[in-house]
């Protein structure tokens, strides 16, 4: 089981969050503008990292809020938590 | 092949000598400098290629890679249901000429497999999950799978353990049965296949790990691997999980998610249960093993994972549920539980796919039911490797599918995890 630190309630266990995949998947200014592929590549295809992974959670049981984590996809290990429109810390994305 | 055939005539001979002169199944060759096919991939799926390409196509030299032991990885994890009761054409025929060849597979194979044809019983509990069975129960019959649906009676007597009283939480109104459906033991699976492919020249190599796929002008020529570089004309990629860190290093971006699934059976019991219930609006299914466990098996965890464990609120609301059904079980000890990694796509089904890399094939996205596709995967990729074209069977289950918007559907038939 995972216990999550909400940015804004703290740490609180994993049933109370829904998974929103991977985080930082911004949805093109211009659809009409791409081909099937490219439209294709932001609806279905995925980093799917084995290693640090960017993804998002929504505190669902509380808050309601959504925000960012950066998780190992093999320990599971929480490295970092931050909030929409933040970098994620230590550089990257 | 003629030397090791096992048959009541060398258990007899070999009787004789006290079991100890068994020749081993399979070799375990070190890798040559090249071959024509490497599969990669040592499960159920990737013998189940070679073995095809081996038995039924012409292109010479084969080796399976597998990164640690064959059948290992989900093919030693998976709850060994096999059934064809998939509500859309292209699935139902798949799924199908998988079971055909599940039926004549311990023969074909000289290995038994304990295919064991109990039935599979999905379970309907609100009006629309009965809609939706009767829906898939008629599709079946017209693809000339067989189907029937039953009354509460019918199933409780089937299965007199079963709670289907109008009193539970979530009472049972019906079900789809399908009796050529059923389990098969999931290890043999993979030493039938892989004991199989040996015999036919195929070089299984373990404990051989791909840690890149080289290319030469937008074609493959070899794998660079723990035991160095082996050359192959053709790979093919059937790594289940991990399809996404196989893709990635052909620079491939691929629409699966791999998440952690989760199963465990109990402590070994009398005969209670004889064929499989499986319910996708509690989310649960059991089965008995020859063995006398209960196997039980959970759903994914809503988050990516490689770890091979999962959330033990999934198992805590899975056994509820399994409780719910069976009250009788409510005592019961759990033996084990585990978890393995299941490669998703949106549509849940699965990619038998060429690829923009010439000569690199990918088969994967089987998510949580791959294991009764087992031999019919391998039959249809090895056909899609060996001409460069997909058999008809697989041709919608190209990579193409996701850009032209013809996906198929099968969340309701593939919905629970199994």
């Amino acid at each position: 089981m995972l216990k999550i630190e909400c940015p804004w309630c703290g740490e609180r266990d994993q049933e109370e969050f829904q998974y929103g995949g991977e985080a930082h998947i911004v949805r093109p200014e211009r659809p009409d503008t791409l081909t099937d592929e490219q439209w294709a590549d932001y609806l279905f295809n995925r980093a799917n990292t084995k290693g640090v992974h960017a993804e998002q959670w929504c505190h669902g049981a509380g808050c309601r809020r959504w925000f960012n984590v950066l998780r190992d996809t093999v320990s599971y290990v929480i490295v970092a938590v931050y909030r929409p429109g933040e970098n994620p810390p230590g550089g990257g994305e | 092949m003629k030397k090791n055939r096992y048959s009541i005539f060398s258990l007899a001979r070999n009787a004789v000598s006290y079991h100890q002169d068994w020749s081993e199944a399979w070799r375990s060759p070190d890798p040559a400098l090249s071959y024509d096919v490497i599969v990669v991939g040592g499960g159920g799926h990737g013998l189940a290629t070679a073995y095809y390409l081996a038995a039924e196509h012409d292109v010479g030299r084969i080796a399976v890679l597998e990164k640690g032991w064959i059948g290992g990885g989900n093919t030693g994890r998976n709850t060994t249901i096999v059934r064809s009761n998939y509500l859309w054409d292209e699935a139902a025929h798949l799924y199908e000429k998988s079971l055909q060849l599940w039926e004549g597979l311990s023969q074909e194979l000289n290995f038994n497999v304990m295919f064991s044809q109990r039935g599979v019983m999905n379970l309907g509990h609100t009006l629309q999950d009965m809609r939706d069975i009767y829906r898939r129960s008629n599709a079946n019959r017209l693809n000339g799978i067989d189907s029937e649906i039953l009354t509460p009676a019918e199933i409780k007597a089937k299965v007199p353990a079963i709670n289907v009283s109008s009193e539970a939480r979530y009472p049972v109104l019906g079900a789809s049965f399908q009796p050529r459906g059923g389990v098969a033991r999931h290890d043999a699976v993979a030493w039938g296949f892989a004991r199989a492919a040996d015999a036919r020249g195929v070089d299984i190599i373990q404990n051989c790990e791909v840690t890149g796929i080289r290319r030469e002008n937008g074609a493959v020529c070899g794998v660079e691997t723990t035991r160095g570089f082996i050359g192959a004309g053709k790979v093919a990629v059937v790594v289940a999980g991990h399809a996404s860190v196989l893709a990635d290093m052909a620079e491939l971006r691929f629409p699966v998610e791999s998440h952690p699934l989760q199963a465990l059976v109990s402590e070994p019991l009398k005969p209670v249960l004889d064929t499989v219930i499986m319910s996708n609006a509690v989310h649960g299914y059991v089965s008995q093993s020859d063995k006398g466990e209960l196997v039980i098996g959970a759903g994914i965890d809503a988050y990516t994972g490689y770890g091979q464990r999962g959330s033990f609120s999934i198992i805590e609301g899975n056994v509820a549920a399994i409780v719910e059904l069976f009250p009788i079980f409510s005592r019961v000890r759990v033996l084990r539980q585990w978890g393995g990694i299941v490669d998703v796509c949106p549509d849940a089904c699965p990619i038998i796919s060429k690829t923009p890399v010439q000569g690199l094939y990918f088969n994967c996205g089987w998510g949580t039911g791959g294991f009764k596709a087992t031999p019919g995967s391998g039959w249809v990729f090895a056909h899609t490797v060996a001409r460069d074209a997909a058999h008809p069977l697989n041709a919608a289950f190209d990579l193409g599918r996701f850009s032209t918007g013809a996906l198929i559907d099968e969340h309701g038939a593939a919905g629970v995890a199994h």
